[in-house]
């Protein structure tokens, strides 16, 4: 699903050159969910930003979904950014002035789709906030806040999950929800899952665990003991065939 | 993507913040209704005017004596007294002049009036009976002047409608006697009232035959003692016919007063006095609505400025649009038809405050005079495609901010 091959960024701010990634390589499966540590400074945003298509690098190549999106124009990269990535923030990044669901049909809209109503409907259905879809962002708690982001991330039925630091504003046990929902749909629906976080009991939900140190990828783990396992066992039964490749 | 998906975007987010909105719109509406107002006031004093004018009567073309100083207005009366009711008689020759339908020649002075204890101070005008037809005059009571009162100079008199209520309120002045410069004249009629026309008022006169003015009131006599007249009023038979008339006339004129160099009468007609209060109402108009434009421009640049603060308020809303996939153009639009949708809701909102201040200036009166204002439809139209221009124009600049927002700065923006 994502190959990275030798990715550098470089950053000019006035006379000074920042090498954010300094050759970056690394692949993630189709289904599979992947989790990015690293301290500040050791270019996880920057890499997650790229992995997003919100940033091109300076160089190297990036091959999403089969198709190389590293030298793209600004308005291709927004199409893959709408078809093929769903975007999941750490504050959330919802329109206050709209309601839940008109949130989550955003997508749809820049997209250019017909049934964006039903289709957004089912979407925070699937996250479990269909109740709240005429809610405005300020009438929600941050869990629900959340669900109805990853709500807007796969209304599109996107190849990929990019997830930065996704439970940073969230307490203990709305984190476990909400990571339990990734994890749902990553086995049930098998959408990949790509998590950005600083926290290792978070990064305990994934299958493996990629560091980074001063720009370069430092240790890549497999984890052992996986968080949310009572979830997975109980999703077994209703797990879906993994999703042709778009 | 469409333009109504967009619009409903752009309403969406202009509701969110109506007060806002609605402060900016107040900018455009303040222009708008200005130049609709101020212009309705040019279009009401051009339309006065060319009414005034035609209330005279219609198809006329006036000679009067003395050579033209100012193009079609009433120029300065030569010094030569040269027009005589013969020449008034001889243009109405239907061989000679075919175009002409009929010919009032006038002798006009001020004297007073006296009836009754009232006393009047008018313009007293020396006329034929054709006078009635061609100025499209209207007797309210009693008959108007005949062939046989001019034959026979008779001391006879037809009040205006101004006069009449004057000098006799309660009741009808017919067969009374009154004194005019002290002589004695029997009123046959009473003419219904005509308003104010550009040769002054039509009510605040009174009519005689014109012999009966010449012989009775004043004395002018040319060499030959032909009876002199100041104006003659001739009626064409139809619109087209008045250049040719102009020339008939002229001929005629030339000839009977042997003239070899420059004339010693001008002619105009209406459509030239029109022509030249046409300019001068023309220019005051477009006066008028530039200054309006003015405040227009202030309230387009008031656009642009609540745009451009929109757009940085939402420098966080613009990135997580792009984020989810809105392209440049996208956002562009989105911006650039809020601030089209502000300017022409103020151009509307504009145009119905407009035509109510048009309405309230028509109550008002300067100098006396009541103001005319007319709302037309050629000013409106123009009004609101400006004020879309507007909105586009100054709308761009903000747009074209918003969409090149790099998106991962703009989500780092609080």
């Amino acid at each position: 699903m994502i190959e990275l091959h030798d990715i550098t960024k470089v950053y000019h701010m006035g006379a000074t050159e920042v090498r954010a990634l300094q050759g970056v390589s690394l692949s993630i499966r189709d289904g599979e969910m992947v989790a990015i540590m690293g301290p500040s400074g050791s270019g996880k945003s920057t890499l997650m930003h790229i992995l997003g298509c919100l940033d091109k690098p300076t160089s190297g190549s990036y091959t999403l979904d089969g198709a190389e999106v590293s030298r793209l124009s600004d308005d291709q990269l927004a199409v893959v950014r709408n078809r093929k990535i769903g975007f999941v923030f750490q504050g959330f990044n919802l329109l206050s002035r709209m309601d839940a669901v008109s949130n989550v049909e955003l997508p749809l809209l820049y997209g250019g789709a017909n049934n964006r109503r039903k289709r957004a409907m089912e979407a925070l259905k699937r996250v479990g906030l269909a109740d709240r879809a005429h809610h405005r962002p300020s009438e929600m708690s941050g869990g629900q806040q959340q669900r109805v982001a990853i709500a807007r991330a796969i209304v599109t039925d996107p190849a990929v999950i990019m997830a930065d630091e996704p439970t940073g504003n969230l307490d203990t046990t709305t984190s476990a929800e909400i990571m339990h929902i990734f994890l749902e749909l990553n086995f049930k629906e098998g959408i990949t899952v790509v998590l950005v976080t600083h926290e290792n009991d978070i990064a305990q939900y994934a299958e493996r665990i990629i560091t980074l140190r001063d720009g370069l990828v430092h240790r890549i783990e497999q984890v052992t003991n996986r968080s949310g396992q009572d979830v997975l066992k109980a999703a077994l039964p209703t797990r879906v065939a993994l999703r042709q490749s778009r | 993507m469409n333009i109504l998906e967009s619009l409903s975007i752009a309403l969406q987010a202009l509701g969110s913040n109506k007060l806002r909105s609605s402060l900016t719109v107040l900018g455009i509406v303040i222009g708008v209704a200005a130049v609709i107002s101020l212009m309705s006031i040019g279009r009401g004093s051009q339309a006065s005017v060319t009414s005034a004018v035609q209330a005279v009567g219609s198809n006329l073309i006036f000679i009067r004596s003395g050579a033209q100083t100012v193009g079609g207005v009433r120029g300065q009366q030569g010094s030569a007294q040269t027009l005589t009711l013969d020449d008034a008689e001889a243009l109405a020759d239907p061989i000679a002049a075919p175009s002409v339908v009929k010919v009032a020649p006038e002798l006009s002075t001020f004297a007073r009036i006296v009836a009754q204890g009232q006393n009047a101070s008018t313009r007293v005008v020396g006329v034929t009976p054709d006078y009635m037809d061609v100025r499209n005059l209207i007797l309210a009571e009693g008959s108007f002047i005949t062939d046989q009162n001019i034959q026979a100079r008779s001391a006879v008199i037809v009040l205006g409608a101004t006069v009449a209520q004057t000098l006799y309120p309660e009741s009808s002045p017919i067969d009374q006697t009154i004194l005019v410069s002290n002589r004695p004249f029997r009123v046959i009629g009473v003419l219904a009232p005509k308003g104010g026309s550009f040769m002054g008022s039509q009510d605040d006169m009174v009519l005689a035959p014109l012999t009966t003015v010449r012989y009775r009131l004043f004395s002018q006599r040319t060499a030959q003692g032909a009876v002199n007249v100041q104006l003659i009023s001739v009626q064409v038979t139809d619109e087209k016919q008045i250049d040719s008339a102009k020339e008939q006339v002229s001929i005629i004129l030339r000839e009977r007063h042997r003239i070899t160099g420059d004339d010693d009468f001008t002619v105009t007609s209406q459509q030239d006095i029109l022509a030249t209060f046409a300019q001068v109402t023309g220019v005051l108009t477009v006066f008028l609505g530039s200054v309006a434009g003015i405040s227009l421009v202030v309230g387009g640049i008031g656009i642009m400025n609540i745009m451009l603060v929109s757009v940085t308020e939402r420098i966080r809303e613009i990135g997580i649009r792009k984020a989810v996939g809105a392209r440049r153009r996208d956002i562009l639009m989105q911006f650039l038809i809020e601030a089209t949708t502000l300017s022409v809701l103020g151009g509307a909102l504009g145009v119905a405050v407009g035509w109510g201040l048009a309405q309230l200036f028509a109550t008002q009166q300067i100098n006396g005079q009541q103001i005319q204002t007319q709302v037309s439809l050629d000013v409106v139209a123009m009004a609101l495609v400006v004020s879309v221009m507007t909105g586009l124009f100054f709308g761009i600049y903000p747009a074209y901010r918003a969409g090149k927002l790099d998106p991962i700065v703009a989500l780092r923006h609080d």
